[in-house]
């Protein structure tokens, strides 16, 4: 029982660390160029279709995943000028519909190309084994390596964001969004890259999952909609909160698909038990951010609505 | 007599800074009442304490014999304790009318009617239109809220105050902004409200600050540092060294350049 | 809104000619989409009372389909048939949904709003999706459909059209007639400034939890009205995809000002039946007209009508 708490705790861990990877961007872009962007998770499914389609061609795992990065981040900047740029100082409700819009043309594109039968890719030798954990539990070795990617990253952006001038730009900006004009920033520039960073690592997280699970056109969707809540459990605009708020949604979404149902067969009887666990478990990220807005309005790290 | 308006302790910080710093004043009904003070003393963040925008972390206000302290902003306005905004308030989309309308909508009867067209409503557009006749701006009744100069802007936002019905009114600088003539027009109507209400006045116009007030309060980091009438006040040494003095000259011409 | 008191009636008489013209041009699929238009209408309209009047977007708007839709299954497999019983039947789960849930998600602003309304929505969907008497995840199939007044009305195409289609009516002038009112222009009041609203002496909070609490009733009804046009029910009509079709056609549309909402849904569906007849890539073109839409015409549908026609422009 031990074993399999530690087992799903890292399962919990790598999703979230996932989670992280595609949050990040959406934080910023949401905090600071106060921009609601609905197509952030189709780019993480577009890092997965160019991930196949790279290694499909190259039959080179390593050189796909370097690849995947100028690739996304060429897409990111092309988005952003053919689209994001234009609606920078609109209602949100247009920013809604347009980038609805771009996510059903992402998803078309993506089906025209590849079709929309699920691909995979093959992992590499070196990292397709497994590695003993604790006892006789073994762990993918491919799965290790995600959490140590996603965690290099986090620290990078721990990095650009503590310690330098963009990093004390984004700050600002979240903090007050007018400021950062204010200080005689270009909020053009800045706006393009975090955007085109934005795209790059949720692009990433698409890449990298795609040796785990298929690559299809609805991994978006999902993925988008946990994204939204993970932001706002963290609180809008703050990279920390996400960090936090994506480790926490992670490991209690994969714990409870779990645990649930073992837990709760303790105290109803096992039909019963089954049916409440099916409802319970996808719904317990949901009460969790209810939960948290309830006690606090702008997430664990926002900035408070009361000044 | 007694005081209208008895604030005790009052306290507020953000973060390590104290905005306002164990505050007590006391304010007569039927009295025109000026607090000054340089920039950042903390005077918009007085008054947003006394509407009930803002909550004091220590303090006690009392407004016709109640404690307020902790009730909201429009429960104070229902006991006639109203505001205007430093920062021009109001609804854009809608027209001068209707952003009085709305004031005295709130003051009388329900508003949880749901069927009959509220801008036909003659007993509402008629009060309304006498708040803006006392403003001066009734010509422009029809006219968008966006659309008005921003003199006009400073009229409606003490027309949309006076039809809250108020017994005292916070103003925020009601001047800010206005050229001469328009500013002239409006302490002349400020004249006129102060002898049947009670006012609180921030502004920077000394001119208008000793033309109007029967009592001034002089407010430096968030802390009184005089109390009294005009003439003391403008005498007061400490004031000098602290505020006027960095004029230079007498308080009352230098101001309106 | 003067384009409000114009297009209404056109519009509204335009659908009312549309089943006899179908059957004229020999195409009766036609009816089944002009009721698609016309129900989804009708869920688009109660979403605009909040998102347009209220500035409150909810992205959880279509559980209040499914709740109208399961009330008709509910009712029906206990024999209850008759429209106006399911309708207040589903009105009220809807209001006894929407009360908690909205008096919680309106202690949020602006994204978080959204994102806590998404959440309820979420929340009612798995409900539904593990409630295996109702079919769980698959849905189930109605056993017939509802009656008016005992009589089948419902059971023949036109019938289900034109009962949609005074029900889209009625809650048309219902809601104009509200947004109008003392309520409506204290909800329209703290859609611009909540700050000032509480300055003359209003707290937005009931005001904004009675509104959507109508909308949710008033959606309910479409859901009641989608579930009699399927014979089906499915957690499928109280999926987040779905409260983000409804967002877009009230964007689409024009939010703020009724007929945008409804003209709203009747491009989106329109659009999605008539781009489906001529590729199996239609959603490449539906995308590109969204994005268009929201790059170049502000305002949505009736924005552009306001810019084609600046004659019906105030002042």
């Amino acid at each position: 029982m031990l074993n399999l708490i530690l087992l799903q705790l890292i399962n919990g861990l790598q999703f979230g660390i996932l989670l992280f990877l595609v949050a990040a961007g959406l934080t910023l872009v949401f905090g600071i160029m106060d921009f609601i962007n609905l197509a952030h998770g189709v780019l993480y499914m577009v890092g997965g279709y160019v991930m196949a389609a790279l290694s499909a061609a190259t039959g080179n795992f390593w050189l796909s995943l370097v690849l995947v990065l100028p690739a996304m981040l060429g897409i990111g900047l092309l988005l952003e000028a053919a689209v994001f740029r234009k609606l920078h100082d609109r209602p949100h409700l247009d920013q809604v519909l347009a980038t609805f819009g771009l996510v059903l043309i992402l998803s078309e594109l993506v089906k025209l190309i590849w079709g929309a039968a699920p691909l995979s890719v093959t992992l590499p030798e070196a990292l397709a084994g497994s590695v003993p954990l604790v006892g006789p539990l073994r762990y993918p070795v491919y799965r290790i390596a995600v959490i140590a990617a996603g965690l290099a990253i986090a620290l990078m952006l721990w990095f650009v964001i503590a310690r330098t001038r963009i990093g004390m730009l984004l700050r600002a900006g979240a903090a007050n969004p007018a400021m950062v004009s204010a200080l005689g920033v270009n909020v053009n520039r800045l706006f393009m890259l975090v955007f085109a960073v934005g795209a790059m690592l949720a692009g990433f997280a698409g890449a990298i999952v795609a040796p785990i699970l298929s690559v299809d056109p609805g991994m978006g969707d999902s993925i988008l909609i946990l994204t939204f809540v993970v932001i706002v459990i963290g609180g809008v605009g703050s990279v920390r909160g996400a960090f936090v708020a994506a480790l926490l949604v992670g490991i209690v979404d994969t714990m409870g698909r779990i645990f649930g149902p073992i837990l709760l067969k303790q105290l109803l009887e096992p039909a019963a038990a089954a049916q409440a666990g099916r409802t319970l478990a996808p719904m317990l990220v949901y009460l969790l951010m209810a939960g948290v807005l309830f006690w606090r309005p702008s997430g664990l790290f926002g900035r408070s609505t009361g000044a | 007599m007694s005081a209208l308006l008895t604030i005790s302790g009052l306290t507020k910080s953000f973060g390590g800074l104290r905005v306002t710093d164990d505050l007590s004043l006391s304010i007569e009904e039927c009295t025109t009442h000026a607090v000054i003070g340089p920039n950042g003393a903390g005077k918009t963040t007085l008054i947003s304490q006394l509407s009930g925008q803002l909550r004091p972390d220590a303090g006690q206000i009392i407004y016709a014999d109640e404690d307020i302290t902790r009730l909201d902003m429009a429960g104070r306005v229902h006991r006639g304790l109203a505001r205007s905004f430093q920062i021009t308030t109001l609804l854009p989309g809608f027209s001068a009318l209707e952003n009085v309308a709305l004031a005295v909508q709130a003051r009388r009867g329900s508003s949880f009617r749901f069927f009959r067209a509220a801008r036909a409503e003659k007993a509402l557009n008629d009060a309304a239109l006498a708040c803006l006749e006392e403003v001066g701006l009734a010509a422009q009744a029809n006219r968008l809220a966006s659309e008005l100069s921003h003199g006009e802007k400073r009229q409606l936002e003490l027309a949309v105050a006076l039809a809250t019905g108020p017994r005292l009114l916070l103003l925020d600088e009601p001047l800010a902004g206005t050229g001469h003539d328009e500013a002239e027009a409006l302490i002349a109507l400020l004249g006129r409200l102060k002898s049947r209400l009670t006012l609180v006045l921030i502004e920077h116009d000394m001119a208008a600050v000793f033309a109007l007030a029967d009592q001034v309060s002089v407010l430096v980091n968030g802390r009184l540092i005089a109390s009294g009438p005009p003439a003391r006040v403008r005498s007061d040494p400490a004031v000098r060294a602290a505020y006027l003095g960095e004029e230079e000259a007498d308080p009352c011409c230098a101001s309106r350049v | 809104m003067s384009i409000a008191k114009g297009a209404a009636p056109l519009v509204i008489l335009g659908l009312t000619l549309l089943p006899p013209l179908a059957s004229a041009a020999g195409d009766p699929f036609l009816t089944v989409i002009a009721t698609r238009m016309v129900i989804f209408a009708l869920a688009a309209l109660s979403l605009d009372l909040i998102l347009g009047f209220g500035a409150m977007v909810s992205f959880g708007h279509a559980a209040y389909l499914g709740i109208g839709a399961y009330a008709v299954a509910v009712l029906g497999g206990m024999g209850v048939t008759d429209l106006g019983l399911q309708m207040l039947a589903a009105a009220l789960a809807a209001t006894l949904f929407a009360l908690p849930t909205g008096a919680i998600s309106l202690r949020t602003r602006g994204v978080y709003f959204i994102m806590i309304t998404l959440a309820f929505g979420q929340m009612a969907y798995f409900v539904f999706v593990s409630f295996s008497a109702l079919g769980g995840d698959d849905g189930m199939a109605l056993k017939g459909y509802s009656t008016l007044l005992g009589l089948p009305v419902l059971a023949s195409g036109t019938g289900l059209f034109y009962v949609s289609l005074a029900l889209l009516t009625l809650a048309l002038i219902g809601l104009d007639r509200i947004t109008r009112s003392r309520f409506g222009r204290v909800l329209r009041g703290c859609r611009e400034n909540s700050l000032r609203m509480q300055a003359v002496g209003f707290r937005p909070f009931p005001f904004q939890l009675t509104a959507y609490v109508v909308a949710a009733a008033i959606c309910s009804v479409a859901g009641v009205l989608l579930a009699n046009q399927a014979l089906f029910v499915s957690p499928a009509y109280m999926s987040w995809q779905r409260s983000g079709e409804l967002i877009v056609m009230v964007v689409l549309g024009g939010a703020g000002n009724l007929i945008g909402a409804v003209l709203g849904a009747l491009a989106i569906v329109g659009l999605e039946e008539g781009l489906a007849r001529f590729s199996h890539h239609w959603r490449l073109g539906f995308g590109l007209i969204l994005v268009l839409v929201a790059l170049y015409s502000p305002g949505g549908i009736t924005g552009m009508i306001r810019r084609i026609l600046p004659a019906g422009r105030p002042g």
